[in-house]
């Protein structure tokens, strides 16, 4: 479904992808872990085409497609979603107006036909339900005014609605207590299918009790540095990332 | 983003010009001038008196040069400050509505034509210089409320007239005043009697069509004791390489526990995008709270004009009443704004609310100015503040002056302010939700001035929205 090949990019003129090789397949949920610092996010909004990132070198083949030629917005009705490390506040738009025009873009894109607004609420009030959340958030403005952990149930909300076939979640556990971890991981994992993959960023293996992956990547000053399954989380957890940092100095001095 | 930029040159809908015979007089201005307008109208004397002593104190006067906008010197001389359409003196019904002035207003949307009941709105329709029509006037006048063009008024009602005009804005007050008290040629006159509640929304529709002609209007609304009014005002122009002056004078009276309701939505033409041609829309518009829990509330939603230049305004003089000032003012290419208000605390536990919301794109500057006046025997005056303003691009700019004057210690000031850059950010998250730049500009834009538009009546709101996504197409570079 998505490969990514010998990716370079830079913001301001500093390269912080040196060379990034992933292939995500149909059904698969892959993390990607790695050191404050070592391009993580990068590689995510890189892949949903924020503007501020240049790209310098290497391809990302998505369906058949080559991603990086495409407006941001062409992604999203790609199936690309971007679940935001700090979700972007939007005073005076309300969550629903938000959404029905997004998703009704979407639909428009694929020949479907838009939802009313009725259709459209009926579909987000079930949504809702997924990661728990109140009602009155319906008629909210999009972010504005929330806690950390409510704009992170936002953000899959917003997936759960949109349905995407490619899900990049960056630091979506960061600033979430146990409980909402929960309820996100779970609704990760209830939007799960086998057409379907995601993306997962972290820095704690924590996340990964609750989302399982099949594969994990450990990425490490640009480029990814180790590949296996879920128990290298585990083994990352124990030791940290220095061990890792050991291994490849090592490698190279030999 | 630069596929928006390509967007930026969206026609002015409005900018056509209708073809018709006008009764013009020659350009300049002069006392005679001043008397033959009088003459043209049939006034009786203390008008024309009232408009020489305008037009004499003018003389002494100089142009202000404070505001923060630029423009050519104006040449007042080669103005015309009389321009009619030609038809027959006196019109009896609707019917009798010169047909090419008639489609005028359906192509701006108005009907001018009763039977069709248009959201129960009654208009006044102001072409040039004059009143052209005024509609529902019978029904209005069924529970004693006068709605008629001001040349009407003077003759009909008279004795309101001399007690009312000029007595909120002086015909002293300033350069632009004194010109508009001196060479008015039309407007819309109101008077909602004691403890009646206007049935329908009023409203004035504003048309400069004759090259070279100023548009000095004069509307006075006069609401008596518990009454109430909301009043719309809605203005557009042909497109013109030359600028057109539009000085206008608006007086509101509020008596006791009275309330008016005025909301403009202003679409003068802008001019081009390299700013040629355009509106310089040169107003003063005041209202005065005369009585104890009287209320005046101001909303606009200004769009067009190469140049704006307003401060809608409140004179708190009653005890306990109330002011209110809601703005939404968007500049793109190389418009410019100054304005605001000014909220003057006189009485006792009087209370005003500023909010204005400000938008910059293009090469546009836009400008707060704004004064809060609370006067020693105002105890207990509150006051809240916010401007905000928005820019997109790196070319426009946005500056606030908030003036403050207290002299009493009971009272209270508020004032917050904020400017943001439409984040790259906000603008990437709606595109990674699939929604495409434009409209992604248009929500975030409106949700910034959704505390303003809810001020607005139903169907206006809904104009001013489209009228914002509209000036600001592809508005970010």
């Amino acid at each position: 479904m998505l490969e990514i090949k010998n990716l370079h990019a830079s913001v301001n003129g500093k390269e912080i992808l040196k060379g990034i090789n992933l292939t995500v397949n149909a059904g698969e949920v892959h993390a990607v872990m790695g050191p404050n610092g070592s391009g993580k996010s990068t590689l995510a909004q890189v892949l949903a085409g924020h503007p501020a990132y240049e790209v310098t070198a290497g391809e990302v083949i998505y369906d058949g497609v080559d991603l990086l030629s495409l407006q941001p917005e062409a992604r999203a009705q790609a199936g690309i979603f971007l679940a935001f490390q700090y979700p972007v506040e939007i005073p005076g738009v309300s969550n629903s107006y938000f959404l029905k025009t997004g998703l009704n873009e979407i639909r428009k894109s694929k020949g479907l036909e838009e939802l009313d607004a009725m259709q459209f609420l009926k579909l987000l009030k079930q949504k809702m339900q997924i990661v728990e959340m109140d009602p009155s958030f319906i008629n909210r403005p999009v972010n504005e005014g929330y806690s950390g952990g409510e704009k992170k149930r936002n953000e899959i909300l917003q997936m759960a609605v949109l349905e995407p076939r490619l899900a990049i979640l960056d630091e979506t556990d960061s600033g979430l207590d146990i409980d909402a971890l929960q309820i996100v991981a779970e609704g990760v994992n209830k939007l799960k299918t086998p057409e379907n993959a995601s993306i997962v960023v972290t820095h704690y293996q924590r996340l990964l009790n609750y989302i399982v992956p099949d594969v994990v990547h450990v990425l490490v000053n640009g480029r990814i540095v180790k590949s296996g399954g879920k128990e290298l989380a585990l083994e990352l957890e124990e030791k940290g990332y220095d061990f890792i940092k050991d291994e490849i100095a090592a490698a190279e001095v030999a | 983003m630069q596929e928006m930029e390509e967007l930026v040159n969206k026609e002015y809908k409005y900018g056509f010009v209708t073809d018709i015979e006008s009764d013009s007089i020659p350009a300049g201005l002069s006392e005679d001038v001043v008397r033959l307008i009088s003459e043209k109208k049939g006034e009786p004397p203390f008008m024309l008196e009232w408009r020489l002593k305008a037009y004499r104190h003018w003389l002494t006067m100089k142009e202000p040069n404070w505001e923060n906008v630029t423009y050519p010197p104006i040449d007042y001389q080669s103005m015309v400050y009389y321009s009619a359409p030609k038809a027959p003196k006196t019109i009896n019904s609707l019917d009798e509505v010169d047909p090419k002035l008639r489609e005028t207003y359906e192509k701006l949307g108005i009907s001018l034509t009763e039977q069709k009941r248009m959201s129960g709105v009654a208009v006044d329709a102001v072409f040039d210089s004059v009143s052209v029509a005024t509609t529902f006037k019978e029904s209005l006048s069924k529970v004693g409320i006068i709605f008629c063009s001001f040349s009407d008024a003077v003759k009909e009602h008279p004795e309101l007239i001399k007690k009312y005009l000029g007595s909120v804005v002086p015909s002293t007050d300033n350069y632009f005043a004194a010109l508009n008290s001196a060479v008015f040629s039309d407007g819309s006159f109101c008077y909602i009697p004691k403890g009646v509640r206007c049935p329908m929304e009023l409203s004035t529709y504003f048309r400069i069509n004759a090259l070279n002609t100023g548009q000095f209007e004069r509307t006075l609304i006069v609401a008596e004791e518990g009454a109430y009014v909301s009043y719309l005002e809605g203005c557009t122009a042909p497109m013109r390489d030359e600028n057109q002056l539009h000085a206008a004078v608006v007086e509101l009276v509020a008596a006791k526990d009275a309330e008016i309701k005025y909301s403009t939505v202003q679409n003068w033409y802008a001019g081009d995008k390299d700013g040629k041609g355009g509106i310089y829309n040169f107003v003063t518009k005041r209202g005065k709270c005369a009585g104890d829990n009287a209320k005046i509330s101001w909303t606009q939603v200004e769009t067009g004009s190469s140049i704006t230049w307003k401060y809608p305004s409140v004179i708190l003089l009653g005890d306990n009443s109330v002011g209110e000032f809601y703005s939404v003012a968007v500049v793109n290419n190389r418009q410019q704004a100054d304005t605001g208000t000014k909220m003057i605390h006189i009485g006792r536990n009087t209370k005003s609310t500023i909010i204005s919301k400000g938008i910059s794109a293009g090469r546009g500057h836009n400008t707060y100015r704004g004064l809060v006046k609370v006067g020693p025997n105002a105890a207990n005056a509150r006051n809240y503040t916010q401007c905000d303003s928005m820019l997109l691009g790196n070319q426009c700019s946005a500056n606030t002056f908030p003036y403050i004057e207290v002299k009493n210690t009971s009272s209270s000031v508020e004032h917050e302010a904020s400017t943001s850059k439409i984040g790259e950010d906000q603008l990437f998250y709606c595109k990674q939700r699939g929604i495409t730049g434009e409209n992604a500009i248009s929500m975030i834009v409106n949700g910034f001035a959704k505390a303003v538009f809810k001020n607005l009546p139903m169907e206006f709101a809904v104009e001013a929205q489209k009228l914002l996504g509209v000036s600001l197409e592809g508005s970010v570079g």
